[in-house]
């Protein structure tokens, strides 16, 4: 940059200065204590986490694992695992927080599923997070892991043809330790709460639609993360408080160190580093994760998160979110785009291939 | 006459002892070198799973770090027993263990057949050579490298660097010129046994021994030294990616690779069944073949570079955030921005796209709404029109419509009422085209049923906004086409400057406009400036607007001769 182009920087829209190495340092020690506090929480939460079937001995060297918190997901889990044993993950980690609709007996007798269960708060421990740190820390160490909801299914370039082995082979030899995934919320053609689905069926067939150009990002630069916001929720519920509107990036897949833990949901992670998967001229390879919550089922769940008051940092302020959500919406615009598979989402940008060939 | 084989493996030993199977079976001597560092019982079982072919030998093993001596000297080796223990064999080739045949082995016998005499080596003076990552070209055959690449990379760097500052260079052996190819060549037993058989070969050898990546330049640059006939091509398909990693085949490049026509590639993924399966296979198809022609299949991965390294211009998402410095591809394509053309003609949009076959929206950045073009309330890509998630980020707004509306060209109105957040970002991009009538944001005012009162101070908060983004725009970095006009100015001769740009965008439609819109009437325009001023405020930027009298008659006048260029 010329000296000139910097003198006049308001008008170009520079950004803002850099901080100093000292307080670059300052926060890198500040993020390294809070890393250190995350992973001793993590160990003193464990004795949350009752065992239910522990079949992790199975675990073979390079094996790709899949971690996870489920609470009442029956319905869904069915085609969530068979998506992901298609896509190639070799065994899942899953903690179950107190479901009563038969999610655990659904879970236990699977020959590659090791499973946990727990009754405590899902909000106390982090959403869930402290679990996740400490089943990552004691069995995910050299592995690549995935770490989703119930309601995610995670697709990525060649998904269809090259299962997660030769994804991980690819960031391997590229030397990245982390491959994002945005959230892709997928809607129903009418109202919310509208017909019924099976389980085992595919959720696309019943959420068609997405949006596919109105997402926003802007840089953390503490945590050295995009956050990206926008989607069908943010038009739809936030849009007098577009701050407020769901985060959309995650960082599904990792290959896991003990040290490292989860800061925020698996939006971002600690060592910070690990959350630059983004390229500031070029693209890097990346996925998307399709979004299911709006199945039928949602009306039902929406109100019962409503009076549980387990999600959100501060729920009372989210009344508002769930009422727009209770009251059925259509979703779908006339400028919604129907899911027609991973070339698609690359060619509208929402993903790439980055150099993958 | 024979073709025969030098495997080097290290990795996925079962899909290696099956490509050397198919080989032997056919006809052609496999000499297998196992890197050292495999384990051990891996060796043994490949060894135990070929014992059946008679055609087949393990050469001793050698610790073959990249970029290290250990490749050639392991090369070295199975070359002399392939020479030794087979005595037919004509053309030797090297290959890897993830290499895979393309076409029939009996293919390529012919094919060599037919040219008994030709070495394929790719062999390129470093002057040359454009491939290498790293910067060390030339450097490579003059400096010393007795650390580890991988293991030592620190300690790697100072010592060039060391070198580097202490200017100490090596003394080539004489008579070598340095040359530098892929390491998978094919060499006739005459080259081949001369290379290895040649009296100086010890002090080549010691040469070598310090040459970064030895196994991309030992064969390349001696075989210049004994061979009559080198054809500068490597017969093994092998694309590399910008950090000069070699790219690996799928399953899904079945037809990527058939189309390449090449007779051997590599790398290929140990676990891509339906490639070993369908190249591998008895009666793998042999049709009409053509000359191998890897040209064919560059376009791809070309394209995967850019993507990789430039990426698509006017995209932000997840794993692409250009900087905010960036200047050329802000957004993905050209788009036109009007300020007091709205204001100055009826129905100025319509008309717009219209002539120019553009969407014209109408104010993008009106306080109340996104005004979309016929007033849609969702746009490409599911936009939406409310004013608080465009405001929320603009910048990310305006790049989202202009990318989701690629291939048409979106058009916008601006003005001083409008969100200005958004003004700097569009200063400083070249894709934009922004034309300005200045003071033109008075004529609404001028035609309003308001208080004078609040006419007044609207008048002076808009003339404030607009000096604002007038300075932004002449400021001297902006990277935008920029045109202003006063308004009296350009109430003058307002057709010469409609021409130009809708001139500008579409080029294509060179003609002269027929259709004008209509201005708006100004009939005591002057006086309402007059009466602003009175009251103490003071319109500049309108321009020179006679008090009393008519305006000047745009239908009047001859407007100048339009040159087409």
């Amino acid at each position: 940059m010329t000296a000139g182009r910097s003198a006049t920087a308001c008008a170009t829209d520079a950004p803002p200065p850099p901080e100093t190495g000292a307080a670059n340092l300052w926060q890198a020690w500040r993020l390294r204590i809070r890393r250190r506090a995350l992973i001793a929480r993590a160990i003193r939460k464990r004795r949350e986490l009752r065992r239910l079937t522990d079949r992790t001995a199975a675990i073979g060297k390079g094996a790709i694992l899949c971690a996870m918190v489920v609470r009442n997901e029956a319905a869904r889990l069915p085609y969530f695992l068979d998506h992901h044993r298609r896509l190639g993950v070799d065994h899942f980690l899953i903690v179950d927080n107190a479901s009563h609709d038969g999610t655990a007996a659904l879970l236990r007798d699977q020959p590659d599923i090791s499973l946990w269960s727990t009754a405590a708060s899902y909000r106390r421990s982090r959403f869930g997070l402290d679990w996740l740190n400490w089943i990552l820390l004691r069995h995910g160490h050299g592995h690549w892991c995935l770490v989703l909801d119930a309601d995610e299914l995670l697709v990525y370039p060649y998904h269809d043809t090259r299962p997660l082995p030769a994804l991980t082979g690819w960031l391997d030899s590229q030397g990245l330790p982390a491959m994002p995934a945005m959230m892709l919320e997928l809607y129903p053609e009418g109202r919310l709460g509208e017909g019924s689905y099976r389980p085992g069926e595919d959720p696309t067939a019943l959420l068609p639609w997405f949006d596919s150009g109105n997402y926003v990002a802007q840089i953390q630069p503490r945590l050295q993360s995009l956050w990206i916001q926008g989607g069908p929720r943010a038009r739809a519920f936030f849009a007098d408080e577009p701050r407020r509107a769901p985060t959309l990036n995650k960082l599904p897949l990792v290959k896991w160190h003990w040290r490292y833990a989860w800061l925020n949901s698996t939006h971002s992670l600690l060592p910070a580093r690990l959350n630059r998967v983004w390229d500031d001229a070029g693209e890097r390879t990346s996925g998307v994760l399709l979004h299911t919550k709006f199945l039928p089922e949602v009306l039902e769940k929406s109100a019962e998160e409503k009076t549980r008051r387990q999600h959100f940092a501060d729920p009372a302020r989210f009344g508002p979110y769930y009422d727009g959500l209770l009251s059925a919406p259509v979703l779908k615009c006339p400028q919604s785009q129907r899911y027609r598979g991973w070339r698609q989402l690359e060619a509208l940008g929402l993903m790439s291939r980055g150099g993958w060939i | 006459m024979s073709l025969g084989f030098v495997m080097l493996c290290h990795t996925a030993l079962d899909r290696a002892a099956q490509v050397a199977r198919h080989w032997a079976e056919r006809g052609c001597p496999v000499v297998i070198h196992v890197d050292k560092s495999t384990p051990a019982d891996r060796y043994e079982g490949m060894r135990a799973a070929l014992a059946d072919l008679e055609n087949i030998r393990f050469s001793p093993r050698h610790v073959c770090e990249w970029g290290t001596w250990g490749i050639v000297a392991a090369t070295q080796e199975a070359s002399a027993i392939m020479l030794r223990d087979f005595a037919d064999v004509r053309h030797v080739c090297l290959v890897s263990g993830s290499c895979l045949p393309l076409r029939p082995v009996g293919e390529l016998r012919d094919w060599l057949d037919a040219r008994p005499r030709t070495d394929f080596i790719e062999s390129v003076t470093t002057a040359d050579v454009g491939w290498t990552v790293g910067g060390l070209n030339a450097e490579r055959f003059t400096l010393r490298f007795p650390f580890s690449w991988r293991k030592n990379r620190m300690l790697f760097d100072l010592y060039v660097e060391a070198q580097r500052r202490m200017r100490v260079r090596r003394k080539l052996p004489a008579g070598l010129v340095p040359h530098l190819g892929s390491q998978w060549w094919c060499l006739t037993r005459q080259t081949l046994s001369a290379i290895l058989e040649s009296p100086d070969r010890a002090e080549y050898d010691r040469y070598f021994h310090r040459v970064w990546i030895p196994d991309e330049s030992y064969f390349q640059s001696l075989v210049r030294m004994v061979s009559a006939n080198v054809e500068s091509r490597s017969l093994t398909l092998s694309k590399f990616d910008y950090q000069g990693k070699p790219h690996v085949f799928y399953d899904d490049h079945l037809q990527l690779l058939r189309r390449s026509d090449c007779f051997i590639a590599r790398k290929i993924w140990p676990h891509a069944d339906k490639l070993y399966g369908t190249f591998l296979h008895p009666d793998a198809a042999s049709q009409p073949r053509a000359e191998p022609n890897p040209g064919k299949i560059d376009r791809l991965f070309a394209r995967a570079v850019e993507r990789r390294t430039a990426g698509r211009a006017g995209l932000y998402m997840q794993s692409r955030f250009p900087n905010r410095e960036w200047v050329n591809g802000r957004t993905a394509a050209p788009y036109s921005v009007f300020e007091g053309f709205a204001e100055l003609f009826e129905g100025f949009d319509t008309w717009l796209s219209k002539v120019a076959g553009t969407r014209a929206h109408g104010h993008l950045f009106a306080p109340e709404r996104v005004e979309f073009a016929g007033g849609a309330q969702f746009y490409n890509g599911s936009l939406c029109d409310s004013a608080s998630l465009r405001d929320y980020n603009p910048r990310g707004f305006l790049t989202s419509l202009i990318w989701n509306t690629r291939g048409e060209r979106q058009c916008f109105q601006f003005g001083p009422r409008d969100s200005q957040k958004i003004a700097p970002f569009i200063a400083g991009d070249p894709h934009a085209q922004i034309s300005v009538i200045t003071g033109a944001f008075a004529v609404p005012l001028f035609q309003s049923n308001r208080n004078f009162g609040e006419i007044r101070a609207e008048a002076a908060r808009l003339q404030r906004i607009e000096s604002e983004f007038l300075t932004i725009l002449r400021a001297p970095e902006v990277k935008a086409r920029v045109r202003i006009w006063k308004l009296a100015e350009f109430v003058e001769s307002p057709m010469e400057p409609l021409q130009m740009i809708v001139d500008e965008i579409s080029p294509r439609s060179l003609r002269r406009l027929t259709e004008v819109p209509r201005l708006t009437n100004l009939t005591g325009f002057g006086q309402f400036l007059q009466n602003l001023r009175n009251q103490g405020m003071k319109p500049e930027l309108m321009g020179d607007f006679p008090v009393g009298g008519d305006l000047p008659n745009p239908g009047g006048r001859r407007p100048r001769p339009y040159l087409v260029k």
